[in-house]
């Protein structure tokens, strides 16, 4: 068991770490860094070497994890590197799980740190099911890869991934900046149809299209893997760039 | 700042041959939405520009804080993303400079790269017919910056107690907010950012009779759902609408198929219409009347009291083609009167024009090409004014809701991006550093973002004493001494 989990994660790490959203190389280091101080951990009764070679690979995988390393990023943005030791985001499971075993620390439900991924992929035994993927085509026509946590909102996931998406309303139906194109019907027709509040408010939209939305309502579910929303712009020419929006 | 921002600045510093001067200086005139998101898309577009945004009033937002009606909370939400940018610390706001008073605007396109004009449409269109001018008659800007506590009209005065009854010229989302401002219960009023002298007069008023008047039919009313949604639901307010006005030709169905939002609203008018037959009669009920079809034609003089309105003579309409799609409404020569005590003319606002600066006065914008300003010579073709911009109502025309702007301003920040790498800013400019050496010259009291943070506190703080978001402060004293204070 332990030997499938290990090859797993082998193959996990590869696949990725090109597809983190930030320099790799930078990447790496805050995962080396937060993976000493796991390592170091002076705070826990148990030494840490006792479980050093089981809990190596979990480490690695928990740093791999989406949570963790965007979590880290943006705490590492916000603070300096020291600081980073000091945040409660990695170093706060070791001293409160020194009477469990590491299993349990990893992979228990009270922990939300680790809950959503690790519950899943032990019970579940697959890693994408929490999250979705999403690309989002910006007004230059980069598509932009993101992984959507289920029941999160898109204007929400643009936020935590820097997309260019306005919420000027932050989400109360008021506006239309964070208006979005479904590029594909198919997915389109997989949402729910927009309450009255909201087709009052895309009525008024910019570049309004037969598959538009208000991402703010736009909730991510495992249907919508794989969705692409295109942001409309004032300076970008849908048809000229051979994107037609399909009839229903 | 983002990796991915981090990454493009890298990869466009290292191939790029642009000759962009280091800072970029940058002045918009005008802190509104339009103003705002210029400065947002600037400052993300290039790491070089250094922004002031100035604004005649001691308070920043424009239309968001004098504009949106109290009881459109939601919509002020927009003030924190503004506030984030007027934060960044490549851009400062300075309140209480007026450009063409303070400042010429010669003197700001000295000192900066880049002018950004944005400030707004404080005027208004005139009906332009007999009458006008009695007592008892404004403009619904003028109205809604009453309620709203703009220091500029804090003294307004309107008279709400001589009859039950008001009409508003006009069908659009304004006209609906004047209305609801006017019927609605002064309970619900009294927890809003409404201003205080504002809301003792509304408690005062014996409006119960509000009558929304278009010239022409429910098909081509311009306001929009939500807000129609809004006034078809306000509890103990009675809608009429004549059966007769919804009949619809096929010319109003054309417009209909090609308008997802008149269809909207043509549906939500025939419901209420609908609705409306089985209401009671109680002498205290608040009533909005829509009457479609009649356009004014005079205002008529109260004999009781010189000087002002005792009502407006309308005349019939009907519709006619004026091609491609659209219809006019054109008189029948059948007239019929309305009496009131007070009008709200809410037919549209209009751009002040400004010396030095091109301006079409039919259209009443600043002449513009995606954002550039052009000027007409007397012979030739027009000329590029270059490094001034303009963004929002001066450049589009008073239409539009804010997230418009976005738009707006995503076109006029790409044509100074263009400008930018084409090599048109390349002298050296004081920027700032100018400013503040003109300003302390001229003995201005300016008001910067810190200034605003006082005032916004103060409003807070008074607000909270009374179980309102804000109680605002609402003369020139007022607020500079709260912006100005320790």
């Amino acid at each position: 068991m332990l030997f499938n989990r290990l090859s797993r994660l082998g193959s996990s790490i590869v696949k990725e770490l090109p597809r983190e959203r930030h320099f790799s190389m930078r990447g790496m280091r805050i995962l080396q860094r937060s993976y000493g101080q796991y390592l170091q951990s002076s705070e826990s009764e148990h030494h840490p070497c006792q479980y050093h070679e089981m809990v190596k690979p979990f480490i690695g995988y928990v740093m791999l994890n989406d949570n963790i390393s965007s979590a880290i990023n943006r705490e590492r943005e916000r603070n300096n590197d020291l600081a980073l030791a000091q945040t409660n985001l990695v170093t706060c499971p070791m001293p409160q799980r020194q009477t469990r075993s590491f299993h349990e620390a990893f992979f228990s439900s009270n922990h939300h740190m680790f809950s959503a991924s690790y519950s899943t992929a032990s019970e579940k035994g697959g890693e994408e099911t929490e999250k979705i993927n999403v690309i989002f085509v910006d007004k230059d026509g980069e598509e932009i890869h993101v992984k959507v946590p289920i029941g999160m909102n898109i204007l929400e996931a643009a936020h935590e991934n820097d997309i260019e998406l306005e919420g000027a309303c932050e989400g109360s139906l008021a506006c239309s900046t964070c208006h979005v194109i479904v590029m594909d019907t198919e997915y389109y027709n997989k949402l729910e149809e927009p309450t009255d509040e909201e087709n009052d408010m895309l009525d008024l939209a910019f570049g309004l299209t037969e598959t538009s939305r208000l991402g703010c309502q736009v909730i991510a579910k495992p249907e919508l893997d794989g969705v692409r929303l295109a942001i409309p712009s004032a300076t970008r020419n849908f048809a000229v760039d051979g994107f037609v929006p399909k009839p229903h | 700042m983002s990796r991915r921002y981090l990454a493009r600045y890298l990869v466009s510093r290292y191939f790029s041959s642009s000759v962009s001067p280091r800072p970029l200086h940058v002045c918009i005139v005008g802190s509104g939405p339009a103003g705002f998101y210029t400065a947002d898309k600037l400052l993300k577009a290039h790491e070089g520009a250094r922004i002031d945004i100035i604004d005649r009033l001691p308070t920043p937002f424009g239309l968001v804080r004098s504009g949106v009606a109290p009881d459109h909370p939601e919509t002020k939400i927009a003030i924190n993303q503004f506030s984030r940018v007027a934060q960044h610390e490549r851009c400062s706001f300075y309140g209480n400079v007026k450009l063409g008073s303070d400042l010429l605007l010669s003197e700001l396109r000295d000192l900066y790269h880049v002018v950004v004009l944005a400030y707004g449409a404080e005027s208004d269109k005139d009906l332009g017919i007999p009458g006008e001018t009695l007592s008892g008659i404004y403009s619904a800007r003028e109205f809604v910056w009453w309620y709203n506590g703009h220091p500029d009209y804090s003294s307004l005065k309107p008279d709400l107690t001589s009859s039950d009854t008001a009409v508003i010229l006009g069908q659009g989302n304004v006209a609906l907010d004047v209305a609801r401002i006017l019927l609605r219960p002064t309970t619900e009023l009294a927890s809003t950012d409404i201003a205080r002298h504002a809301l003792s007069a509304l408690e005062e008023s014996s409006i119960r009779k509000v009558f929304l008047v278009g010239r022409r039919g429910p098909v081509q009313a311009a306001l929009t759902a939500k807000e129609l949604r809004e006034v078809l639901g306000i509890k103990n307010m009675h809608i009429r609408i004549k059966e007769t006005d919804l009949s619809v030709t096929p010319a109003d169905e054309e417009e209909m198929k090609n308008s997802r939002i008149r269809k909207r609203i043509y549906e939500l008018l025939s419901k209420a219409a609908a609705a409306a037959g089985t209401s009671e009669s109680d002498p205290d009920q608040r009533e909005l009347h829509f009457v479609f079809f009649r356009q004014p034609d005079r205002f008529l003089e109260s004999n009781e009291r010189k000087g002002h309105v005792s009502g407006v003579n309308l005349e019939k309409t009907i519709l006619e083609s004026a091609g491609s799609g659209k219809q006019l409404a054109v008189g029948t020569g059948e007239f019929e009167d309305l009496n009131c005590s007070l009008v709200l003319k809410a037919i549209g606002y209009k751009s002040v024009p400004i010396n030095g600066l091109p301006f079409d006065h039919k259209k009443g914008v600043v002449p513009n090409v995606r954002g550039r300003v052009v000027s007409q010579p007397v012979e030739g073709l027009s000329q590029t004014e270059r490094g001034l911009y303009v963004c929002g109502w001066l450049k589009r025309g008073p239409v539009g809701i804010i997230a418009t702007n976005l738009y707006c301003a995503e076109e006029t920040v790409g044509s100074i991006s263009e400008d930018i790498e084409e090599g048109v800013f390349t002298s050296s400019k004081e920027g700032s550093k100018g400013l503040m050496q003109l300003l302390e010259k001229r003995e201005v009291k300016k008001v910067d973002f810190s200034g605003w943070e006082k005032v916004d506190a103060k409003e807070k703080q008074m607000g909270s004493e009374r179980n309102k978001p804000r109680e605002k402060l609402v003369t020139w004293d007022d607020l500079l001494a709260a912006a100005a204070a320790n």
